[in-house]
């Protein structure tokens, strides 16, 4: 339920500094921007704060609270 | 186009300024911004009260950036606008009056100019403004300025001006002086239908995101904001949509071109001259404003001597009337310049005379003080 | 489901969300707060206007929110919302400065829109430097701060310009850093409802130049977590000692006057009047 719109990601880290229980990781990929944009290492354990996606700089993260 | 218009009186005895600030409240205008400066604090005195009795607005700034700031944008939410000021005044607003230019916003900026440079002296006519408003701000722009030479006109180019701002989407610049602001004569207003009124282009309903609001020579359609037209306005260099762009050569090309010649293609419409007595003239005088009162009386003088003397003044200081000066030079041995400066409009009419004509310049004896006829006289006598 | 969903708030864009701000620029989070309070707040985004300035909080809204946009000269925004409220009063003006555009050249234009009352909500990016031209020093960058135009440490006081804001007449004035979104949407929404002159100061990141100053360059994370650390509510700093707030920033509403005459209205009180005569 949290979508990363991978290439509008410039890679700033402050999804991944923001979410409270730390499920979210710089991936080993590049977008085509050149840099390494966040993955969800443990999708079970989300709260859906909305943190990941409030914080996001360029918008390129969207917390689906419908599904589970 | 006919619209019901503000006057209640037909001829009254009136100071310039007065004559300048009913002109626009006849020509539509319905806001004013303005900050105090002699000697055009007259206007800015008579609209603080003037429009809120016709449901207008009037705020005094705290400065004349902030004046021009309020017209402009005051004009991007519909209104007709419009400020005076004096030189000092002017220089402070070159900045937005270049935004005013780029973005296309109708709205009527008065000078009453005075003794420069810098503080000067408030009270005495000079004609020392009037490059500034064509050459003052940065860039490379057109804009469109009148010059009055009586109440009856501050009243009369006022109308014109509002006119012209709103049929070519343009800052449009009355050149006045302290003299022509501050003496009084009889003002005749129009009857009610001898008065048509120029409303700007509007864009009706929104157009999509590439809508085409700007850079037309036929004029784009203005998008008022508060109307749901989602306007999209910069002062950056932009395209026909108002989307910036500022790293490609050809779109400044485009955008600094179409913006010259929506004003210089229509310069059939936009420029007013009065020719008097030309016919057979040897030696035009070339006069504006005050100066073209002691000109006039001069060439009334020099005929009734036989002397073969007509005037040509330039109602519309800019767009300078280049074709017509070109016309002129072909017909006459002389063209004696007459300003109250040390020759500012002078070098654009010797270069529109283009070597056809001997262009010769003449200031007032002393600058500030009206000219003597005689003076006029004995110059026309050695040329002629 | 692998079908991609939009952001909440694309609706407010006009076309793809795209701003081009450095990685990790704070201009992104204010945006999602103004579009957050304007949501949650469901006012119609056509009854709403942008006015912004040359610097990079002028990205905000232009040219990207799809409503009226009005992007002007340095400084001087604030003018211009002015006399666009004024001719369409029934319009919101929100207007995006930064702090170097209204706390050094258009500072005279935000005391004055404050003593005035003009309704506007005014949302003040203070990155506590000039960032958009390369790092120079703002009226907001703290004293002995190396910056480009201060290779020996800058030599003045910063301005606060909350207080600036307070003393001038605003009457509602709130100060929040990107760190603290959620509370930065409430006081937004709380301005725009507001009928008079409101001012919201967001302490926020600028990595590239503001960082290299304070040797967090290019790590906004630590910059925001500098925020959390040093931030102190606006009820708890009145318990603390001058010494004790001297690098903190104080969060929270800091003024909120009600019942002072708005502008528009003044104007609407004088065309009775005078058509009474």
């Amino acid at each position: 339920m949290i979508q990363i719109n991978k290439d509008a990601c410039k890679g700033c880290g402050i999804c991944i500094a923001m979410c409270p229980i730390k499920i979210l990781e710089f991936s080993d990929e590049l977008n085509n921007q050149g840099v390494h944009f966040p993955k969800i290492t443990q999708e079970e354990k989300c709260t859906k704060c909305e943190n990941c996606m409030i914080y996001c700089p360029d918008f390129a993260v969207v917390v689906n609270k419908d599904e589970k | 186009m006919k619209n019901k218009k503000n006057i209640d009186r037909k001829t009254d005895f009136i100071q310039g300024n007065i004559a300048c600030a009913e002109g626009a409240i006849v020509a539509g205008c319905n806001f004013f911004a303005g900050y105090p400066i002699t000697p055009a604090s007259e206007i800015t005195h008579y609209m603080s009260g003037k429009m809120f009795e016709i449901n207008g607005t009037f705020i005094q700034t705290e400065d004349e950036i902030a004046a021009i700031a309020n017209i402009v944008s005051a004009s991007w939410g519909g209104n007709k606008s419009m400020t005076a000021t004096s030189g000092p005044g002017i220089s402070l607003m070159l900045e937005n009056i270049g935004l005013a230019v780029v973005t296309e916003t109708p709205c009527v900026i008065v000078n009453v100019q005075r003794g420069g440079p810098s503080t000067g002296s408030p009270s005495i006519p000079l004609q020392g403004d009037m490059l500034q408003p064509k050459f003052g701000s940065h860039g490379e722009y057109q804009i469109i300025a009148l010059a009055p030479s009586s109440p009856q006109e501050m009243f009369d180019f006022t109308i014109v001006a509002f006119n012209k701002a709103e049929k070519y989407r343009v800052p449009v610049f009355i050149l006045a002086d302290a003299l022509v602001g501050h003496m009084r004569e009889r003002v005749d207003f129009p009857f009610e239908d001898e008065i048509i009124l120029d409303e700007r282009n509007k864009l009706e309903t929104y157009q999509g995101i590439h809508q085409k609001i700007f850079l037309d020579e036929n004029m784009a359609p203005m998008p008022i904001f508060g109307k749901g037209l989602k306007a999209n306005i910069t002062g950056s260099t932009h395209k026909e949509d108002g989307f910036r762009n500022v790293s490609d050569p050809k779109i400044m090309d485009n955008e600094i071109k179409r913006l010259s010649n929506k004003i210089l293609k229509n310069k059939e419409d936009i420029v007013l001259i009065e020719e008097k007595y030309l016919e057979d003239a040897e030696v035009a005088i070339f006069s504006y404003g005050l100066v073209y009162r002691a000109v006039f009386e001069t060439v009334n003088i020099a005929r009734r001597k036989g002397l073969k003397v007509g005037s040509f003044r330039p109602i519309t200081i800019w767009p300078f009337p280049q074709e017509q000066i070109e016309e002129l030079s072909k017909k006459v041995k002389t063209i004696i310049v007459c300003e109250n400066n040390l020759g500012q409009m002078f070098p654009f009419v010797k270069a529109a005379a283009n070597g056809n004509a001997k262009v010769i310049f003449l200031p007032p004896e002393t600058l500030g003080t009206l000219y003597n006829p005689e003076n006029i006289l004995n110059t026309i006598k050695e040329v002629i | 489901m692998n079908k991609t969903i939009e952001h909440p708030l694309k609706k407010y864009f006009r076309g793809e969300i795209n701003y081009t701000t450095c990685s990790g620029c704070g201009n992104g989070i204010i945006s999602q707060s103004i579009l957050r309070a304007i949501d949650e707040l469901a006012i119609n985004f056509g009854d709403i206007a942008f006015v912004s300035g040359i610097g990079c909080s002028g990205w905000i809204p232009s040219p990207s929110f799809n409503t009226d946009v009005l992007h002007v000269t340095h400084g001087r925004s604030i003018a211009f919302a002015t006399g666009l409220k004024l001719a369409i009063p029934q319009t919101k003006v929100i207007v995006c400065v930064g702090d170097g555009d209204t706390g050094s050249i258009g500072g005279n234009h935000l005391i004055h829109a404050a003593r005035k009352n003009i309704d506007l909500t005014v949302i003040c990016v203070n990155n506590g430097i000039f960032g958009m031209t390369g790092g120079q020093a703002a009226p907001t960058t703290p004293y002995n701060s190396k910056t480009t135009t201060t290779p020996y440490g800058s030599i003045e006081r910063p301005f606060n310009l909350s207080n600036l804001a307070v003393a001038a007449g605003a009457t509602f004035v709130a100060r929040w850093t990107t760190y603290q979104a959620r509370p930065l949407k409430n006081s937004i929404k709380k301005a725009i409802m507001h009928k008079g002159f409101s001012f919201i100061e967001v302490v926020s990141q600028c990595p590239v130049q503001y960082g290299k100053v304070i040797g967090m360059r290019n790590d906004p994370v630590s910059m925001l977590m500098n925020y959390k650390e040093k931030s102190v509510n606006i009820r708890n700093s009145k318990k603390m000692s001058e010494d004790e707030l001297k690098d903190k920033f104080i969060v929270g509403e800091l003024a909120e006057k009600k019942n002072i005459p708005e502008l528009t209205d003044e104007i609407k009180r004088l065309r009775r009047e005078a058509k009474k005569r």
